[in-house]
């Protein structure tokens, strides 16, 4: 799908006001499907160089991660003989839109499950095969071949009924101050969104991008990865990958961008 | 030895004679520059692709030396004035010896 946002003319102009959530922006550019009332992608903050290498699907190299979770859907791995496309059919095509409304409460095991959460928990009972570390190549590439499937679709989580408790946690970890610099998420990406911090552009923090091809990593990153690496530069002591403090942030941050288009894998600097 | 290197290619399928294609090229690597410390404190060995190679129909049409500054998973592109029919080859070196290649076709009415 080629999608040019200069060309996609949404009527955003119509839906921007009202109580603005972030802090106020000059520009009054059209964004398109990148901004949903005061909601503004990560996409919209980048320079036009980057983001003509996110939409051309040749050019994004996150494509590449996309391409070897392909190749993984399909092998078969652990004890039960099983691949995903097993149960889940030859191609991605059955895990469109998982990503617009992860993380979910999942009822049996009582947690909120991410979509690691869920490949790990697949991969343990019902493939009998080892679980992929958090941040390894194969989890990435299965995680992006998996978002990359929902491209485009509106983010929309469930915040209510049993997700409830863990959303409000992860709104009380987004309002609250941490490490030696005495910062929350909310002081960067709330209340000065399109600023400068040192050399880079603060974003809104949005994560609909994920996992996302970041230039300075020089590879695809789990959102977890992105939380650890903020609360290490506020100089707080990161939790560790997949743990219910940043699975609970993540539903929390994902419902600050509802409507958002999924764009896994972003490109982002 | 740099592992999952997968070179792709983007070359138009059918163009009229005398015009002028665009060709993109991506290759996966990790492109490690030999200036990083690793936990240990000691520099990461070097590993980049230090040449690229483009021949049509076996004749040279396009060669790159690529430098520590590259970034990983390198994207080039470039333009080509094709004439006839053929089949572009597509040579990456790497620093430990191995080679990635690929081909791609092309249809001149």
């Amino acid at each position: 799908m080629k999608m040019n946002w200069k060309q996609i003319t949404f009527l955003t102009a119509a839906f921007a006001v009202g109580v603005s959530e972030f802090a106020a922006t000059a520009d009054a550019a059209d964004w398109g499907q990148y901004q949903v009332e005061d909601r503004r992608s990560g996409f919209t903050y980048m320079t036009d160089e980057s983001r003509a290498m996110q939409v051309d699907n040749f050019q994004n190299p996150g494509m590449l991660w996309v391409e070897q979770g392909a190749d993984l859907w399909s092998k078969v791995d652990g004890k039960a003989g099983k691949s995903c496309a097993s149960c889940h059919g030859d191609d991605g095509t059955s895990m469109k839109g998982v990503t617009a409304r992860y993380p979910v409460f999942d009822q049996e095991l009582g947690k909120m499950q991410t979509v690691e959460h869920q490949i790990n928990y697949c991969l343990e009972k019902r493939m009998e095969a080892k679980p992929y570390k958090w941040e390894s190549g194969e989890m990435l590439s299965m995680t992006t071949f998996i978002n990359n499937q929902s491209l485009g679709m509106p983010v929309n989580v469930k915040i209510d009924g049993p997700a409830a408790e863990a959303f409000e946690k992860g709104k009380a970890f987004y309002y609250e101050r941490r490490g030696q610099l005495d910062l929350a998420c909310k002081h960067c990406h709330e209340d000065n969104a399109g600023g400068i911090i040192r050399a880079n552009t603060l974003s809104q923090g949005q994560i609909n991008g994920f996992p996302t091809y970041r230039l300075k990593w020089q590879k695809v990153g789990s959102v977890h990865r992105r939380f650890r690496g903020c609360n290490s530069m506020v100089r707080a002591k990161p939790f560790a990958y997949g743990s219910d403090e940043y699975t609970n942030l993540e539903l929390y941050s994902k419902w600050r961008g509802r409507g958002l288009p999924i764009e896994a894998p972003a490109v982002r600097n | 030895m740099a592992k999952n290197v997968k070179p792709r290619v983007r070359v138009p399928k059918k163009a009229a004679k005398g015009e002028v294609v665009e060709i993109k090229t991506l290759i996966s690597h990790i492109m490690e520059s030999g200036r990083r410390k690793g936990k240990d404190g000691k520099l990461i060995p070097r590993s980049i692709i230090n040449k690229m190679e483009v021949t049509f129909n076996g004749k040279p049409l396009f060669t790159a030396d690529w430098h520590p500054a590259i970034s990983a998973n390198p994207y080039m592109s470039f333009f080509a004035k094709v004439d006839q029919s053929g089949e572009f080859a597509f040579k990456w070196s790497d620093d430990d010896g191995s080679v990635y290649e690929t081909t791609a076709k092309i249809s001149v009415a």
